[in-house]
């Protein structure tokens, strides 16, 4: 397997991690206090739809002029990257609040147990699981896509999709709860680093400039964005620790 | 708000999130690489360095509450 191909699985198994751990905890708060039956409908039927996204969209993406879908996937990746990675940063800086998926767990809980009892078939269990595994999964099918089309390696880019979504599930029903313990930020530090790296090598060579050294470029641009994410971590902190600085204590959405 | 709105404001937030300013720079560094590109400069350096100014300048006015 070649670098960029590694680059491609790492990517898409823990941006498909990350999302699974949010959609896992969304199907069992529905599931536990409702309907399992009708909680593992909506998700099959969610993940039905976001199957035949990928399948319908994945080839006529592939026939796109290669410059084209560099520079349109490059522009895209970088932007979905940059604002993981803004928030990942904002998050280990201790400016914005770390995602609580015990607390995510009790909300939907809650939630669920106000819609009321449901007798047979129900819509609500239906409803929330297919909405959540839909949100969840459009993230990661719009990677898979670009990385697998970018790269001719759709298949690659999904067996590594499924294998994030396996290893979830088979830890989320061995704990049967919520993975509130699962490092959530440096998992999203890590892709928010991967999606930039690989959106600023495409976005430019789509451009028409010619990286040195190729493919290896790749090997320079993903340490040293870790490490200048790393240093701007450091940098809020110290900041944020100043009296003198007008840092917020909190930023944005938990 | 009608269905077509509710759609065109989820491709939006799905595609351009919660900084624009990020998608319109990222646009505006991928444009000034493809223009060096066509001179006789090499190019490559050019989107490296915008998107290091534009991740920095985005943390900045989140920083500062303002993000």
């Amino acid at each position: 397997m070649s670098g960029p191909e590694i680059g491609l699985a790492v990517s898409v198994f823990l941006a498909c991690a990350v999302e699974a751990v949010e959609a896992l905890t969304i199907l069992l708060a529905v599931g536990t206090t409702r309907s399992w039956s009708s909680t593992l409908s909506g998700a099959a039927g969610a993940t039905a739809l976001l199957a035949a996204l990928v399948a319908g969209l994945g080839p006529a993406l592939t026939s796109l002029p290669i410059d084209v879908l560099r520079v349109a996937v490059g522009g895209l990746l970088l932007i979905f990257g940059l604002q993981w990675l803004r928030k990942a940063i904002l998050r280990a800086a201790g400016l914005k609040a770390l995602h609580d998926e015990a607390a995510a767990f009790e909300q939907e809980v809650q939630a669920a147990r106000s819609a009321g009892r449901p007798v047979g078939f129900d819509p609500y269990s239906f409803t929330v699981a297919f909405k959540g595994v839909l949100l969840e999964g459009l993230e990661v099918a719009f990677i898979v896509l670009t990385f697998g089309a970018n790269q001719h390696h759709i298949a690659l880019a999904a067996i590594a999709a499924a294998a994030a979504i396996a290893c979830v599930a088979a830890v989320g029903v061995a704990v049967r709860g919520p993975l509130a313990r699962a490092p959530e930020n440096v998992m999203k530090f890590a892709v928010g680093v991967m999606l930039t790296s690989f959106g600023t090598f495409w976005g430019a060579e789509g451009a028409g400039a010619s990286w040195p050294g190729g493919d290896a470029a790749l090997l320079v641009l993903i340490p040293a964005l870790l490490a200048l994410s790393i240093g701007f971590v450091a940098l809020i902190r110290r900041a944020a620790v100043s009296p003198a600085a007008p840092v917020a204590a909190t930023v944005g959405e938990p | 708000m009608s269905r077509a709105s509710a759609l065109a404001l989820g491709i939006w937030d799905f595609v351009v999130g919660d900084d624009w300013r990020v998608a319109l720079g990222v646009a505006a560094a991928i444009a000034v690489t493809a223009l060096v590109a066509t001179s006789t400069v090499a190019a490559w350096w050019v989107l490296p360095l915008g998107v290091v100014a534009l991740l920095a300048d985005s943390l900045r006015r989140a920083a500062r509450g303002r993000g």
